[in-house]
């Protein structure tokens, strides 16, 4: 094979490509630029425009974005109980939904971890799964059927005899939509962590005379928190950050219908981007505590 | 909780899961205008007014467009990162893995308005490439996230082995490392695909006046007109999300890139 043989003399493609062997740092730099640059440039860039922009001011006279450094966009946020309101109600929408989707998402994972066969795990696994893909706007446009008037529900209520209960569009409904669309999200680390558990120390618990809300209050339940923990971070933060699910089933505005509104109708690039920033806040100390419960290795 | 209030339990969240999709479905079968319940009669007639439908057909280009753009940055990107943080332990190593899953863990709201801002601040103008750039962004974790993986799964001593039987980088990349994760570069590219194709918090701020088929879609939805055919489009968003999906869960054993992504 002429790849081995050491006589010829050395292209200069395996001239290059020692030197690249040599040096794993060059090799390091080859493989890793393209990737950070993008995302330094696309994404850091981008957020990095977003801090700046919420401190420039849009311009009431000329409706033309003024660069220069103002702090009246959180000036008005923190003012104005609007805005207020809208924060508070997307916040609190978001940790609502969070604290249902553990509820909901909790005994269909502990049946699939520690009571289902093998292959019973594995179906049940993949049909979790599926709804996540099946698109997100599908779904909630599916809602936006169900919900309306003269529609599916409205006819299951009048059918056990208690027309006019549909919640119709509303905070409620909102709630039970966001539990539906995030459900999955929760599921899955719950599983997995629950999987995780030793059977011996659920016997050990027994034998010691803790009975099941024993053992689950102090056994199953520490044990599984950085999977609720891993779970939340993806419940909140993706209700935290929607406002299409709000515009189509509920009248209620969320930080996002603002955002998009203040960028899109009023052109008010600055205002919009300082009313971002505070999901990103929120988020941040989200991370944090969840960091703390040890959620990022249950991810 | 005893075991059949945990199997009842189990079959309640299966059917909340499932029951709002199979409804959407039905609906794309009803042969009368208005979207009342029960469905009375049912029809296909709706599936060749949607084909005939010129708007409906450029958002769908313009998706498949975008789709394939984002897809074809994130498998180039999120592969070389990926063999990066496999091969090398370097400083910042673990920043580095955290930036790629950013875009997923921040609120899409702040994704869509930090793009938003960056192109109105620099007058870059809305096109197809804005919407592709916006998604290649949160596309690359999912072929990192499936390419890494497999790469964990493989041992490094084939590239070695490789090596000492002479072939250069190239050939051991081309004829060693590529053949392994071949399935799990197509699965992330797959997954990336068809998150790209139903993506909407994010896409109205890159978008501008375009029409994404999402777009489209929810566009429509404040129009009462079209409804038959709204209803035909979101039955083709499900089936063409969910094939990819199931395909690359077939390409790949390991699903962590499904879930973990998304």
């Amino acid at each position: 094979m002429s790849a081995i043989d050491s006589t010829a003399p050395p292209s200069a493609f395996r001239r290059v490509q020692a030197a690249f062997w040599r040096r794993r740092w060059a090799q390091l730099l080859l493989l890793l630029t393209p990737p950070v640059g993008w995302f330094g440039i696309v994404y850091l860039g981008s957020l990095a425009v977003l801090l700046v922009s919420a401190f420039w001011y849009l311009d009431p006279a000329t409706s033309a974005v003024r660069h220069e450094f103002t702090l009246r966009n959180f000036q008005l946020l923190i003012e104005s109980p609007v805005y207020r309101t809208v924060a508070i109600r997307t916040v609190g929408v978001a940790a609502l939904v969070t604290v249902l989707d553990m509820a909901i998402a909790f005994p269909i994972a502990y049946y699939m971890a520690r009571v289902a066969s093998r292959r019973v795990r594995s179906v049940l696994f993949v049909l979790v799964l599926l709804p996540l893909w099946a698109s997100y706007l599908v779904k909630v446009y599916a809602w936006r059927v169900i919900l309306a008037q003269g529609g599916p529900l409205d006819w299951l209520f009048g059918l056990i005899g208690l027309p006019n209960f549909s919640p119709g569009y509303s905070d409620a409904s909102m709630v039970v939509v966001f539990c539906y669309l995030w459900l999955p999200y929760m599921i899955i680390p719950i599983y997995a962590g629950l999987e995780r558990i030793p059977s011996s120390l659920l016997e050990a618990s027994a034998d010691l005379g803790g009975r099941g809300g024993t053992t689950f209050r102090r056994i199953v339940l520490p044990l599984v928190l950085p999977a609720l923990a891993a779970g939340s971070i993806f419940t909140f933060s993706l209700t935290l950050g929607d406002y299409i699910t709000p515009k189509l089933v509920s009248n209620s505005q969320f930080i996002g219908n603002v955002v998009y509104e203040a960028q899109g109708v009023s052109n008010n690039v600055p205002f919009a981007a300082a009313f971002a920033i505070v999901p990103v806040l929120i988020m941040g100390v989200y991370l944090l505590v969840a960091r703390r419960l040890g959620a990022f290795e249950a991810l | 909780m005893s075991r059949v209030a945990m199997r009842l339990a189990t079959v309640a969240v299966l059917a909340f899961l499932y029951v709002p999709i199979g409804t959407i479905a039905l609906y794309a079968f009803n042969a009368d205008r208005a979207q009342a319940w029960p469905i009375q009669r049912f029809t296909t007639e709706w599936f060749g007014a949607a084909a005939a439908n010129g708007d409906l057909i450029s958002a769908v280009v313009l998706s498949v467009q975008v789709g394939l753009g984002a897809t074809f940055a994130a498998i180039v990107l999120g592969s070389l990162a990926a063999l990066a943080i496999h091969r090398f332990s370097f400083f910042g190593r673990d920043g580095v893995s955290f930036l790629f899953v950013l875009p997923i863990a921040l609120p899409g709201i702040v994704t869509g308005m930090a793009l938003n801002a960056t192109i109105n601040t620099a007058a870059i103008g809305f096109s197809a490439f804005t919407v592709a750039v916006g998604h290649a962004t949160f596309c690359i974790v999912i072929v990192f996230n499936n390419v890494i993986a497999r790469l964990r799964r493989s041992s490094r001593s084939i590239e070695e082995a490789s090596m000492d039987l002479g072939a250069d980088t190239w050939q051991t990349f081309r004829y060693v490392t590529f053949p392994v994760v071949r399935t799990a570069l197509l699965a992330g590219g797959l997954l990336a695909f068809a998150l790209s194709f139903d993506e909407i918090v994010v896409t109205f701020f890159t978008a501008g006046t375009q029409e994404t088929l999402p777009i489209w879609i929810y566009n429509q939805l404040f129009r009462a007109t079209q409804r038959p055919i709204v209803n035909v489009a979101a039955l083709f968003v499900i089936v063409v999300s969910i094939v990819p999906v199931y395909l690359a869960q077939r390409l790949s054993s390991d699903s962590t890139g499904v879930t973990a992504a998304r």
